[in-house]
């Protein structure tokens, strides 16, 4: 492991600074994932930016019936907290079924929507990957390739992003806000991650620096009957084979309002935009759920090993929407 | 029947009656519990060790091939980095037959992740950080590592593990098989899988006036010292090897592996103590792993059931440079009767590295093929799987000719069909279903021999009333040390609380490994022994008197007897009707073998083999990608093992057994039979469940996704 050094800022635009000014630094969250992969080579900072001391830890209910979630509240506490499991319950499942309970007791908000892919190929630097050496290659592409995306990936890359907290906010259509040397900005989840395309290192749309300081969750009084559905090779502490994030609003049998998302298809979580357009306004059957999924994935291209994603995405949207609606 | 003994532990049932001759059999929780749970049970890398340094092994980054230059110029200019040793400057060890660890020698590569250079530096990152600054060039050649069944190189071994004959023919299986009007003939495929104790393989070596003292994570220390003295070219007396606690070994410690010899030749070269560990990641391949297998089995019976008919061919892989032929045809040699039996073995050299023991080697994989074989006939011949297996129980052992000393499998499978509830079974597949969930049963036979190696041990009589029993046994958290203890109180006559037992030194005479379920029999002989030699000693001469004993003629002039623990497991499922996902509602199992010691602990050797049987039939697979020869699952977040979340219920319980052939202690050993014939339940239960016969291990949801339109 490299040697490095380790700050505490005294306030956000301090860590900005620091991170402005050390090419080589790196923020740290809960350090569940970055600490492992210094360990492994795979990411080698010399400078790491504590954030866990920084006041970014509360959740905030808004006025407007939102909530506002600070980037360093542990994964724990946010799936805990009442407003959340009142209003967002797809946001507490989603949560709960990610990683273990000493893990989730550990990790932030704010690394959880930055982790980087659990891919095998990127995390063993004796194998090419062109999202840790860009030009490298990627391995993946014709190797074992069973966890990873079927949709959106590219010839460079085809890891698929391992978070379930994201996939939920991106259903929900949270805001991520963060502050850039220049100042705070806000970024909807849905525009803060990239496709692969022939640059798979860039993940996300942030300049280097930018810090996430918290995500805001628009009012969805809708959201109240949300899920979220995990499918994974063992009944815990697994990232997903298959999960989906759904929201559904209905006046009598008709659909009024859907959200739905996907994990573990795609290099980011994937909003199934096409697939709520074949629901709203319709009357709900699980058939139409079926094919409002099929619709979604008409362009996927599984690879060798991932075939079985397609029906298993397709069986796990009829079974949270199907629910939601009973419910 | 011991009924309830499984679970209880009890204040009325606890060791400690005053020398009334009855420990054994009582519940008691490990001697050192509360060592370990309150963290100050030392493990190898943990012994406080003036001026240590720590050890970094670096693998080879090429599969086969030589090494053409070795750059260490960065990595000595790394802070804190003291030493690197490879082919060019490490201390020298002597050819001989273990090929496999005369390491950093040659600048020959066998397989990808063989150690090709050891990092010492003062604290574990600088020596991490060492390994990355390590320029190592290759001339690298085209490799071949993927087991096929029609790989040209597949040969006919000498014997398979650990000294079988390859082959076995009884009768005319052709004819046989042709004949009958009942016939199976399937394939089975298991993958690679990979030993992951908790503590991986480490050492802390410490070079003194010539001598060696190594604290290493292994199950045997004798044998450890034994391979050290012939690769350093020492007598066997100047080196001592200490494993007090050790964290589990599943085979893969059974003997020395490449981190003890990495630590001893970096100490030599620093002349100061070293700490080498593996990391999670060098757990997957260079020290042993369950050989990936295809097995074809073909079964034919009349239409009673009974077998006619039965032949196994077997195809596993070993490395170039060490032939481990796994015995995986064996379990089928003496399992049931036919008049028609044939077994094959043959192996592929690969470029990989050289598996080994883990769990039931042999028996774990074979039991898979034969009982879910087993399963395929009775359903076939339409006949209860449990009731088939009784028709073709046999007293004799069809391999041998001879009479087993006790047989318990008919007891085992009735006692398990009771407890399970297993007379109320519709016998079609998708018979059941309770919402989104399909539900079935399956059963499976297991079986296990049950030897004892020659030991040595001592008994002393202390002049304050104590006894202290010594004995290189390893404890390595099956609860061995507390059995020990109650085999010489009662060999003694004594309450257990006035004996004292000492294990894990190679200093301590002769024992062999925690191995082979032979640890307990092998052990408890010599200790008995000895004691009842103090016995009368002290007859003769009261006070500090101590005796010795040596298996070694007992052992060997026992009649030749086969000799056999079994069970029976009984397992049901449920499977997603539209994912495919499989989960256990309940599994168990029901064991005869022989006399338990403790059955605290016997019930956690029991199910955590049971639970490993499980972690094999649904989750673990190492992935190979053939381009790199590389396992690229190596982390236990990739590859996965079961969870706590995925055992609902597992129970063991085992029948009164008493067999006078054993040896005096009457046991036949636990740590094994628990996980044989597990995973076949498993897939009988989930083809019983769903219709769907998965022959390829792991069954994982992708195999069974869309079940609902299947079948």
């Amino acid at each position: 492991m490299r040697a490095f050094r380790y700050h505490r800022p005294a306030d956000v635009a301090d860590a900005v600074a620091l991170l402005g000014a050390e090419p080589q630094a790196a923020y740290l969250g809960g350090g569940t994932n970055l600490v492992d992969l210094m360990k492994l080579g795979v990411q080698r900072p010399d400078v790491l930016v504590d954030l866990t001391r920084l006041p970014l830890d509360t959740v905030e209910e808004l006025p407007d019936g939102g909530l506002r979630i600070g980037a360093t509240v542990r994964n724990s506490d946010l799936a805990a907290h009442p407003a959340v499991r009142r209003d967002y319950p797809v946001l507490a499942r989603a949560l709960l079924a990610a990683a273990s309970g000493q893990l989730r007791n550990m990790a932030t908000t704010g690394g959880n929507l930055l982790q980087r892919t659990r891919c095998v190929y990127f995390q063993d630097t004796g194998k090419a990957c062109n999202k840790r050496e860009p030009g490298s290659g990627c391995a993946a592409r014709h190797g074992q390739n069973r966890d990873l995306a079927v949709l959106d990936w590219s010839e460079q890359c085809v890891a698929t992003h391992p978070s379930d907290l994201a996939v939920a906010l991106t259903a929900l259509d949270a805001v991520v806000q963060v502050h850039e040397t220049d100042g705070p900005r806000d970024i909807p989840i849905t525009a803060l991650y990239r496709s692969p395309g022939t640059h798979p290192e860039r993940e996300t749309t942030m300049a280097r620096g930018t810090l996430i300081t918290a995500v805001r969750l628009p009012p969805l009084p809708a959201a109240r009957r949300s899920t979220y559905l995990k499918v994974r090779d063992r009944a815990s502490f697994a990232f997903a084979a298959g999960s989906v994030a759904a929201v559904l609003d209905l006046d009598g049998d008709l659909v009024r309002d859907v959200r739905l998302a996907y994990g573990a298809v795609a290099h980011r979580p994937w909003r199934a935009y096409r697939a709520e357009q074949e629901l709203r306004g319709h009357p709900f059957s699980p058939a139409l759920a079926a094919r409002a999924a099929d619709a979604e994935l008409a362009e996927a291209r599984p690879l060798r090993h991932n075939g079985f994603k397609l029906p298993l995405t397709r069986a796990i949207t009829v079974r949270a929407l199907t629910e939601l609606a009973a419910s | 029947m011991s009924d309830d003994a499984a679970g209880r532990a009890g204040s009325d049932d606890t060791v400690g009656r005053a020398g009334s001759g009855d420990a054994v059999g009582r519940a008691h929780p490990r001697l050192e519990g509360p060592e370990k749970v309150t963290g100050t049970a030392r493990y190898a890398v943990e012994y406080p060790v003036d001026g240590v340094t720590y050890g970094w092994a670096v693998p080879s980054a090429v599969v086969r091939g030589r090494i053409t230059r070795v750059d260490t110029a960065a990595a000595l200019a790394s802070p804190g980095v003291l030493a690197v040793l490879h082919h060019g400057n490490a201390p020298r060890l002597a050819p001989g037959p273990e090929r496999e660890l005369w390491l950093l020698q040659e600048p020959a590569v066998h397989y990808r992740g063989q150690y090709v250079a050891v990092v010492v530096a003062t604290s574990l990152e600088a020596a991490r950080e060492g390994a990355r600054l390590v320029r190592i060039d290759y001339d690298a050649g085209p490799h071949s590592t993927v087991l096929t069944d029609d790989h040209p190189g597949l040969y006919k071994p000498d014997h398979v593990n650990p000294s079988y004959p390859a082959d076995t023919a009884e009768g005319d299986f052709d004819a046989g098989y042709a004949a009958a009007p009942v016939r199976v003939d399937t394939t089975y495929r298991t993958p690679a899988y990979h030993n992951n104790p908790m503590e991986p393989h480490a050492t802390t070596a410490h070079w003194h006036d010539g001598r060696l003292l190594v604290h290493d994570s292994t199950q045997g220390t004798s044998s450890v010292r034994a391979t050290l003295a012939e690769l350093f070219e020492l007598p066997p007396e100047s080196i001592r090897v200490v494993a007090e606690h050790v964290g589990g070994g599943f085979g893969s410690k059974g003997y020395a592996k490449a981190p003890v010899v990495l630590a001893a030749l970096a100490a030599r070269h620093v002349d100061r103590p070293v700490r080498l560990a593996l990391t999670r990641q060098q757990l997957f391949g260079p020290i042993g792993y369950r050989t990936p297998t295809i097995q074809r089995v073909r079964l034919a019976a009349d239409t009673d059931g009974r077998l006619t008919a039965i032949c196994h061919d077997a195809i596993s892989q070993t490395s170039t440079i060490r032939e481990f032929a796994e015995q995986t045809a064996v379990y089928t040699r003496s399992m049931y009767a036919a008049p028609h039996r044939r077994t094959t073995h043959r192996l592929v050299r690969l470029d990989v590295p050289t598996p080994f023991w883990m769990r039931a080697p042999g028996e774990c994989p074979g039991a898979y093929a034969l009982e879910s074989a087993v399963d395929e006939l009775a359903i076939a011949a339409g006949i209860d799987p449990v009731e088939l297996r009784v028709r073709n129980d046999t007293a004799v052992d069809p391999d041998q000719g001879r009479p087993f000393t006790s047989r318990n499998l008919v007891g085992c499978l009735r006692e398990g069909a009771r407890r399970f509830g297993w007379a109320d079974r519709n016998p079609s597949p998708r018979s059941r279903r309770d919402g989104r969930w399909l539900i079935g049963t399956g059963v499976a036979g297991s079986s296990y021999p049950a030897r004892a190696r020659p030991s040595s041990a001592t008994a002393t009589a202390r002049p304050d009333g104590g006894f202290l029993v010594r004995i290189n046994a390893t404890d390595i958290g099956t609860g061995a040390r507390t059995a020990i203890w109650q085999v010489a109180a009662d060999a003694l006559g004594v309450p257990p609380e006035r004996v004292e037992i000492r294990i894990g030194d190679s200093d301590l005479p002769t024992a062999p490994v925690a191995g082979g379920s032979m640890g307990t029999a092998s052990w408890s002989w010599a200790v008995v022994r000895a004691c009842q030699s103090l016995r009368e000693k002290l007859r003769d001469s009261p006070g500090e008197v101590t005796a010795e004993a040596d298996t070694t003629d007992e052992v060997g002039n026992q009649p030749a007897r086969p000799r056999y623990a079994y069970g029976a497991q009984f397992v049901e499922v449920r499977v997603d009707v539209d994912t495919g996902e499989v989960r256990l509602n309940r599994m168990l199992g029901v064991f005869a073998a022989g006399r338990v010691v403790n059955p605290t602990t016997a019930r956690s050797q029991l199910i955590g083999g049971m639970t490993m049987g499980l972690s094999m039939a649904l989750h673990e697979e190492g992935l190979l990608d053939e381009r790199y020869g590389d396992w690229v699952n190596h982390d236990l977040a990739t590859y996965h093992i079961t969870g706590c979340a995925d055992v609902e219920s597992v129970e063991a319980y085992w029948l009164d057994e008493q067999d006078d052939e054993l040896n005096p202690a009457g046991v036949k050993g636990l740590g094994e039979i628990g996980i044989v014939g597990t995973a076949a339940a498993v897939a009988n239960a989930v083809h019983h469940a769903t219709g769907v016969r998965v022959r390829d291990l792991p069954i994982r949801l992708d195999k069974l996704i869309g079940v609902s339109s299947l079948a």
